[in-house]
């Protein structure tokens, strides 16, 4: 099956390159631009068919590798 | 006193780290990222600067998970020894054995020029050939060393003296102007500034030498 993991910067923690772009949006007329956040989509294809499997070992990767938990939070669809 | 420096695919500070160790007196072996030990009775572990795995998913998460990366954190759960400069301080955080991370650089822009440091504490191997609050000049080159770390943290780490150097002028937007922190024992230093950057006078300045001469003298009067 087919997994869409979605990692971002926790609430709280700045984000350098969101700032980046909401400034650059704001240099293009694009007026009303209060808050940019940017993170990462990963997306992964599993031999796994079971869900609640797939999710178990998609949790496991994200601790692991994919986020690091200090700084970041992850977000799993399966599809 | 014996120390290794880590080679991976993209470190490009390796040789400069082992010049500076081998200057101070330490027999160094360069260790490669395939190898899965460490070479027998090593002291030290040195990470070196660079881009590991070309800094892909984050800087130093790919390089946290090789084989090397798991003796290393044996080899500092035992009781050892290791430095980790610019980007390996990036590894060494990844791999948990340093607290917080370092994220992009608050102004986005890669930062290459020597800055003014302040020795935070010299209750350490790696500080005690400085004074606490000794001014030094070293060079730093990153992207992503805007050292991050939430409030609970911080304050530990103020409260333990485990902050080992701060900015004099904050380049990067981290925490507190911290630039190098050192873990619980006090034996697992991370910084980024390169102070292997700076042993020779030749090349801008000597303000890295005190790091590397009472690291080495300390560990071999150990």
């Amino acid at each position: 099956m087919k997994a869409r993991v979605q990692v971002m910067l926790k609430t709280g923690v700045l984000d350098p390159q969101g700032e980046a772009i909401r400034h650059a949006l704001g240099a293009l007329g694009f007026d009303g631009v209060e808050g940019v956040r940017q993170g990462k989509v990963i997306e992964i294809d599993l031999a796994e068919t079971d869900p609640e499997a797939a999710e178990a070992q998609l949790s496991e990767m994200c601790e692991k590798l994919l986020a690091n938990t200090v700084i970041e939070s992850y977000k799993i669809d399966l599809s | 006193m014996k120390a290794a420096v880590i080679v991976f695919p993209g470190s490009n500070c390796d040789r400069d780290m082992a010049v500076a160790l081998r200057a101070a007196g330490a027999d160094v072996e360069m260790v490669w990222h395939k190898d899965a030990g460490l070479p027998r009775g090593v002291d030290l572990v040195a990470v070196p600067g660079g881009f590991s795995f070309g800094d892909y998913l984050r800087c130093g998460a790919i390089a946290a998970q090789s084989p090397v990366c798991r003796a290393v954190i044996d080899h500092v759960h035992k009781g050892g020894y290791a430095l980790g400069v610019c980007n390996g301080f990036q590894v060494l955080t990844e791999t948990g054995l340093l607290p917080g991370a370092l994220m992009r650089n608050a102004g986005i822009r890669f930062v290459c020029k020597t800055v003014p440091l302040t020795v935070a504490t010299a209750e350490s191997d790696f500080t005690r050939g400085y004074a606490k609050g000794e001014a030094l000049q070293i060079p730093v080159a990153h992207h992503d060393g805007n050292y991050f770390v939430d409030a609970a943290t911080h304050e530990r780490l103020r409260a333990e003296d485990r902050i080992a150097f701060t900015y004099g002028d904050n380049p990067n937007g981290s925490t507190g102007d911290i630039a190098g922190v050192l873990s619980e024992n006090r034996r697992v230093l991370g910084m980024m500034p390169h102070p292997e950057r700076a042993i020779d006078a030749g090349h801008g300045g000597t303000d890295g030498r005190g790091l590397f001469d009472g690291l080495v003298g300390a560990l071999v009067s150990a």
